[in-house]
Order: C-alpha cells, then sequence, then structure tokens
C-alpha cells in the first residue's frame, strides 16, 4: 500500500504513532524535569525507565473510575471526550510529509484555530458538571484563559498567511523552501509560542489546573481513565502546538536531503516539546490578573503593530 | 517601558538556559537499593539491646524507658537471679508504635537499650513488627564499649559485696566512734 495523503495507512500511521508519543511523553517529561532539577526521574521499570509509561497505564486502568453522585452525569463523561476528539481532529490538516496526511484543507490553519476553540468546551464542561468549587474556578479560569489567548493566537499567524498568500499548510511549508518564516516572523512566533503554552494550558499558563491554589482545578473530581483522557489530551496538545510552530515557522518537513522529510519533521517537534519541558522546569506561574493583563495590554497590540508592519513591508514590496 | 520589557525577557531567557545547563550537572539523586547511603552512627533507628563486655544482659529490668516511651511500645517484667542480679523476664518493643525518639535510650541508667542506624525496617505482616528480648539482644556493646553497670554500681550481688565497686569507699559504720 502506498504511503499518500488520506489512504487509510497513512491516517493509522498518524492516529497509532500521535497516541504513542502522547503516552511515552509521560516518561520523557519526567524523565527531562528530573534531569533540570538535579535528579534522575523515574529510572527504574524498564530500560532507564523506558517502561514507566506502562506501569502508569496499568494503574491508571485499574482505578476506580468514579463519577461523584453529585455531578451532571451526562457531561461529565463526555467532557473528557471532547478535548480528545477535537486535539485529535486537529492533526487532519497537519502536513507531516509531501506523502503523509488526513486531508490537504485550504483552510488548515482556520481549522485548527476551530478546533483550538471547541477545546474550551471542554474543559468548561468538566468543571461546571463537576459540582466543586475548584472545578468552577478552574473552569471558569480556563474559559477566560482560553478565549483570550485565542485572539492574538490567530492574529500572530495572519503574518505567516499573509507571507504565504494561503491558509493551506502544505503551501505553507512549501513557501518556506527559501527561508523560514521565523526570520521575518519572529515576533509572531514569539507570540504564538506563548499563546500555544496558554492555549495547551501547560506550565508556565497553567492556571486552570494550579495546583497550589485550586487542587487540580477543572480534573478535580475527575479519577480513572476519565483523568487519563484530560492528561493525555494535554500531551496530544503539547505535540500538536511543536508541530504547529513547526509547521507554520521552522519549516515544517524542510531539511537537508540525507534524512528523510518526516524525519525531520520529527526532529524538530521534538525540539519544541523539550522546549515547553523545559518552561515547565523554570518558569514560574503568573498570577490570574497577571496573565490576563499581559495578554491584552500587551500581547495584542504588539500582535495587531506585527500584522500591521508585515502588511506595509508586503504591499511595499510588490 | 522598554527597558522593563527588555529586562524581564532577558531575565526569562537566562532561566530558560541555566536552567537548561542543569543538564550536563551531576545528578544528587542516592540510588537507594543500589548505593546504601550513608548513616550517621547517631542515627536513631532500630533498637537493640546491648550486652556488657562479660556478655551478660546490661538491661536491669528498670522500667525507666517504658516510662519515658511518649507511645508507650515498650513491654517489660522484672525478675531476679540467684546471685541478686535484677533482669528483664521479657522484653517487648512494638516497633509498630515507635517514632525513633530515642527517649528510652537517654532514659536508660544501663547503657542497656540503644538506637542504631538500621532504618530499614518493613514487614509484610504486622505482627511481624513486635520484638521479643531474643529478637532485640544482640551480641556486643553497642556503642559503650567498657561499661558494666555492675562493676561500677554500689548495688550488692553475689561475688561483688558493698564498697567492691570501682572508685566505691568501703561502707562507713555510722554507729562507730572510732575515726
Amino acid at each position: 500500500m502506498e504511503l499518500e495523503i488520506g489512504s487509510a495507512l497513512s491516517i493509522g500511521l498518524i492516529l497509532g504513532v500521535v497516541i504513542i508519543t502522547a503516552a511515552l511523553l509521560i516518561t520523557v517529561e519526567r524523565r527531562l524535569l528530573g534531569f533540570w532539577q538535579e535528579r534522575l526521574g523515574p529510572n527504574r521499570v524498564g530500560w532507564f525507565g523506558s517502561l514507566q509509561v506502562v506501569a502508569d497505564m496499568i494503574k491508571i486502568f485499574t482505578k476506580e473510575d468514579w463519577v461523584p453522585p453529585f455531578a451532571d452525569k451526562f457531561s461529565f463523561v463526555i467532557a473528557p471526550g471532547i478535548i480528545m476528539t477535537v486535539v485529535l481532529l486537529s492533526f487532519a490538516v497537519i502536513p507531516f510529509a509531501p506523502n503523509i496526511g488526513v486531508i490537504d484543507s485550504n483552510i488548515g490553519v482556520l481549522f485548527v484555530l476551530a478546533m483550538a476553540s471547541l477545546g474550551a468546551y471542554s474543559v468548561m464542561l468538566g468543571g461546571l458538571s463537576s459540582d466543586n468549587k475548584y472545578a468552577l474556578l478552574g473552569s471558569l479560569r480556563a474559559a477566560a484563559q482560553m478565549v483570550s489567548y485565542e485572539v492574538f493566537m490567530g492574529i500572530s499567524l495572519l503574518g505567516v498567511v499573509a507571507l504565504t498568500g494561503s491558509f493551506n499548510m502544505r503551501e505553507i511549508v512549501e513557501s518556506q523552501a527559501d527561508g523560514w518564516y521565523i526570520i521575518p516572523q519572529f515576533i509572531g512566533f514569539v507570540i504564538f509560542l506563548i499563546a500555544g503554552v496558554a492555549e495547551s494550558h501547560r506550565l508556565p499558563f497553567d492556571i486552570p489546573e494550579a495546583e497550589q491554589e485550586i487542587c487540580a482545578g477543572y480534573h478535580t473530581e475527575y479519577s480513572g481513565m476519565k483523568f487519563g483522557m484530560f492528561f493525555v489530551a494535554e500531551y496530544i496538545g503539547l505535540v500538536l502546538i511543536s508541530s504547529l510552530i513547526t509547521v507554520l515557522f521552522f519549516g515544517g518537513w524542510l531539511g537537508p536531503a540525507f534524512l528523510p522529510p518526516v524525519i525531520w519533521f520529527a526532529i524538530k517537534v521534538f525540539v519544541f516539546i523539550a522546549f515547553f519541558i523545559l518552561m515547565r522546569a523554570a518558569v514560574p506561574r503568573p498570577r490570574y490578573d497577571q496573565l490576563m493583563s499581559y495578554g491584552w495590554l500587551f500581547l495584542l497590540p504588539l500582535s495587531l503593530v506585527n500584522l500591521l508592519v508585515t502588511g506595509v513591508i508586503i504591499l511595499s514590496t510588490q | 517601558m522598554v527597558k522593563l520589557i527588555v529586562d524581564t525577557l532577558l531575565s526569562q531567557v537566562r532561566t530558560l538556559w541555566l536552567v537548561f545547563l542543569k543538564l550536563f550537572k551531576k545528578k544528587d539523586t542516592v540510588e537507594y537499593p543500589d548505593q546504601q547511603p550513608y548513616m550517621f552512627p547517631r542515627w536513631r533507628g532500630r533498637i537493640i539491646l546491648s550486652r556488657d563486655p562479660d556478655g551478660e544482659e546490661r538491661c536491669v529490668a528498670c522500667n525507666l524507658c517504658a516510662v519515658a516511651c511518649p507511645v508507650d511500645c515498650i513491654a517489660l517484667q522484672k525478675g531476679e537471679m540467684e546471685d541478686g542480679r535484677w533482669y528483664p523476664e521479657f522484653f517487648r518493643i512494638n516497633f509498630s508504635r515507635c517514632i525513633m525518639c530515642g527517649f528510652c535510650e537517654e532514659a536508660c541508667p544501663t547503657n542497656a537499650i540503644q538506637l542504631t542506624p538500621d532504618f530499614e525496617m518493613a514487614e509484610y505482616v504486622r505482627q511481624d513488627m513486635v520484638w521479643e528480648k531474643e529478637d532485640l539482644l544482640i551480641n556486643g556493646t553497642g556503642k559503650y564499649h567498657d561499661y558494666n553497670f555492675y562493676r561500677v554500681a554500689g548495688k550488692q550481688i553475689a561475688g561483688k559485696d558493698k564498697g567492691e565497686a570501682l572508685n566505691e569507699a568501703t561502707p562507713v559504720d555510722v554507729r562507730s566512734l572510732l575515726p
């Protein structure tokens, strides 16, 4: 069977690799965090701790899956499913290599942004249906954070879209053959990076699930595999954000010809995943109002100025 | 304002770089079962009962340890030998209650009960946490090598009369007028 865009083999491969990567990230993150805190991290199960994932999975599958009697059953149960589905759907438009991908959509960037917006529903429903004050606070924060950071996440991408002249992710990658967009769109890249961290609510912007303030935030009441789905979805979101940065600013699969394109893509994605984990190890969490004012008063004007300047330069060089 | 923004940004980048460099630093972890940590001699771990240099039990069943124990985990019963020595008929420590505070060691007048640096005390059966005298006694003097209670104390036993202990003056007959 040939590997081509939209073939069953391609889709299966993407689904499998993404989920396995996300699961492996549990180990990778714990190990890397350990190294960056001058300790070793989990290294007992399997070869250098590589089977830690299996141990974690066995633990999480055999735990009691408890639904609180005071919760709203229906939305409580579907909430983890929504975020998992939405994050996995976003991978449909990511171009992994010239011949690997699910669809070749000409609204790729918009699709990803739309899916990211839908992800907010999962967090909101999960927190509201739990009927728990910590979960409620967490989901309130999550909703506000995701809605406001989506705004300039989209605007920061518009520079790239304007330079390419297309929303199609494959065309965006191909147009970077003579120079990655990180150079002309550096400010856009920084804003997208920060907004991406906030979108996937990873540290330092994990305010919706800040342990020290509000237990576990919106998934306080979740246990067993439902919690596991929130957990894995967060890692898939991490892979997604890293893939998006790679595609939009770092030339996707492009690279010297001695390695196949998909390997170049994987290397770049892994570098960004490691960078996100480094941020978790190094940067402290801001206060909630600081996060909001930083977003609306600093990043939003900056992204607008960036878009304006990009537009002026494109028009004046035509 | 611009300076503040640039400074904040550079500070974050510097933080990231410094934390990244820790990847190459020596790790602090002690890989415990493979690599035993150094335990200090005065560590308060598992409790033992020591013997004096002659090989006799040091414990004189005075019950001071049981009184000092804040969690009441020590139980013992006094017995007396034919030569006049006191000894515990049984001596029982319930390690599932013991908090390793070391008060028993401080209270002991004969240096019999001592805490050791052994901390590996986990058991699978709760009943195994209760240690009898046979389990607690060791064939050694513990931390005090030369101490022998009956040799320094004024207590009279068979073979050692009043005034024959180390540094002990012979008893004075208070009813006699002679100097």
